[in-house]
């Protein structure tokens, strides 16, 4: 016993090194998860918070409700939709925009990446409350642009569907930065030689950009899919600041029902079930993406 | 035409499409700047005017006498200050688990790593409630300690600890250096980029944070920027120029702040080795 104590305090230093990031990441993430875990299975609330005696197993009862409460299906469908159509048109867009940008090595190019990179550091809660200014049906500069060309008012927030789509746009034009430079970085990252062998068997710029650049990206593609997937299944701030989940719900994610059924409704329980049903949602979706990955093309 | 000719059309029609695209991209910001220096009126005048007619600070003015952001703000800067330290824990984790070998040290770094797959929505209720516990719902400590330890910034502080030589603290041990004092007098210099890259980066989570804040403080008094805009956004929800000057003053400083460490931040995040 003495002898185990001595060899701890002898190689004491690495965990005093690491216990203070540990131990806050033990206790702010590690264990409310299986707090969380928990109390999905207990209808705690505001009263069951203030006096525990209140608290009451009840088993499946906060999943089964989830699963007929139609405001959560709601939310699932919304969430899909804006990972549907979210998440390949942030790829499509970044991919895009770091093939531009790796044409040259002008001071130019190097501006523009800093220009596509902005929006993704400026705060949500800023860019929401702008983007809720240019969609505005009556002082909107969007609706502006439109009535220029004869196209009347369109009202971006105020139809279910459309206010979907208006969320969408902004979040891939904030996405689009950090996407586009995991990209930039794998272009860079592709040795000359296949570009001159493909030139040697006469392949056009499509050809090569189809055969060569794109099948070399496959690992970026990857991260940049799964990391996206797993950002939009969350998609919290945009509908919080800008529709607050309306109009009818159209807007309302699952992460957002999550939220007010938690610190606006204090039903606690209820959301944290909410909570594991979005977290299942996410392992699933990760797990089919890593079994359909291709072997990446080593180079 | 000659290829080189070809080439040289091509390469301008790209750079016209990234000012086209460059311009698209910047509109929000463009219309937020001008906005905010435009009276009401103006603001929501149809047809818009593009340069403000009758330039104002009125908003900005109105921003720290009628609205709190003075308040705001301080408390913005507390959180960042506290998420430095947050930092230099970090900074600890990554060097340990670079330079050490002990009992554990897989199995915690694993841990460690897999804690940056749980989803904030799962961990915000249980952290609601054991930070009510602790008597710290609507504190300032209850706001900034959550967000101190950051997985993916102990990996990337690791990642690059390790490619610092091993002999270079072995020499220090041996003319007596201790443990601590190799770290915060050695590694930390070596470590500059990183510790650079990281700050810039801790800086802008910070200056941004708004879940934990929105959770945690029900007291106006502990509001940060992002919470006091989304506040100003719902009572104010027709002064739109006052909500450009609100937006305007907490997107300008990190764009100043981006303009000057652009190539720190772009890097920083292809150091983390991705291909």
């Amino acid at each position: 016993m003495g002898n185990l104590l001595k060899t701890l305090y002898r190689d004491r230093h690495p965990y005093i090194f690491i216990a203070p990031a540990f131990l806050l990441l033990m206790m702010f993430s590690l264990i409310p998860i299986v707090v969380a875990f928990f109390i999905s299975f207990t209808d705690i609330n505001l009263r069951g918070l203030a006096d525990w005696s209140q608290i009451s197993f009840i088993g499946l009862e906060n999943y089964i409700k989830l699963f007929n409460d139609s405001v959560f299906i709601t939310s699932i469908f919304n969430t899909l939709f804006y990972v549907v159509i979210g998440v390949p048109l942030v790829i499509i867009c970044s991919l895009s925009v770091a093939l531009i940008l790796n044409y040259g090595k002008d001071k130019i190019f190097h501006f523009f990446r800093a220009v596509y990179y902005m929006p993704s550091i400026t705060n949500i809660v800023a860019v929401a409350v702008i983007w809720g200014f240019l969609y505005n049906t009556h002082y909107g500069l969007f609706n502006y642009f439109l009535s220029l060309v004869e196209i009347g008012r369109v009202p971006w927030l105020e139809q279910p569907t459309l206010a979907k789509i208006s969320l969408i746009l902004l979040a891939v034009w904030k996405g689009l930065g950090i996407n586009m430079i995991i990209f930039l970085a794998a272009l860079q990252g592709i040795p000359k030689e296949y570009y001159e062998a493909a030139k040697v068997d006469g392949a056009n710029r499509l050809q090569t950009l189809w055969h060569v650049t794109i099948p070399l990206l496959g690992f970026a593609t990857f991260f940049v899919t799964v990391t996206t997937l797993i950002g939009w299944l969350q998609f919290f701030e945009e509908p919080y600041v800008m529709t607050n989940g309306g109009p009818l719900d159209g807007t309302l994610s699952m992460a957002l029902f999550i939220y007010r059924s938690g610190f606006q409704l204090s039903e606690f329980g209820y959301a944290a079930a909410g909570s594991f049903v979005l977290f299942f949602m996410i392992i699933i979706v990760t797990l089919i993406q890593f079994k359909f990955r291709k072997a990446d093309v080593e180079y | 035409m000659s290829s080189a000719t070809i080439k040289k059309l091509e390469k301008n029609f790209m750079i016209v499409l990234l000012v086209v695209g460059g311009i698209i991209i910047s509109i929000p910001f463009m219309w937020m700047i001008l906005s905010s220096f435009k009276p009401l009126n103006e603001a929501v005048q149809m047809p818009p005017t593009f340069l403000p007619q009758n330039p104002t600070f009125e908003n900005y003015i109105n921003l720290f006498t009628n609205l709190n952001f003075g308040i705001y703000l301080r408390n913005t800067l507390i959180i960042v200050f506290f998420s430095f330290i947050g930092l230099i824990f970090n900074g600890m984790a990554g060097y340990a688990f670079a330079k050490y070998q002990f009992k554990g040290r897989k199995v915690i770094f694993y841990t460690i790593l897999a804690t940056m797959m749980i989803p904030g929505q799962v961990t915000m209720i249980p952290v609601y409630l054991i930070l009510n516990q602790m008597g710290l719902t609507n504190t300032m400590t209850g706001i900034v300690l959550p967000g101190l330890a950051v997985a993916f910034s102990i990996f990337l502080f690791r990642q690059f600890m390790q490619t610092i030589p091993d002999d270079l603290i072995e020499a220090a041990r041996l003319d007596g250096a201790g443990e601590y004092y190799i770290f915060f007098k050695l590694i930390i210099p070596i470590a500059k980029p990183v510790f650079a890259v990281q700050a810039i980066l801790t800086f802008i989570a910070a200056w941004n944070s708004f879940l934990w804040p929105l959770i945690i403080a029900s007291d106006q008094r502990l509001y940060t920027l992002s919470v006091g805009l989304a506040l100003l956004e719902g009572q104010h929800s027709s002064n739109f120029a006052l909500q450009m000057a609100g937006a305007a003053f907490m997107v300008v400083p990190i764009v100043i702040i981006f303009a000057f460490f652009q190539k720190y931040i772009i890097e920083g995040f292809t150091m983390s080795g991705l291909k």
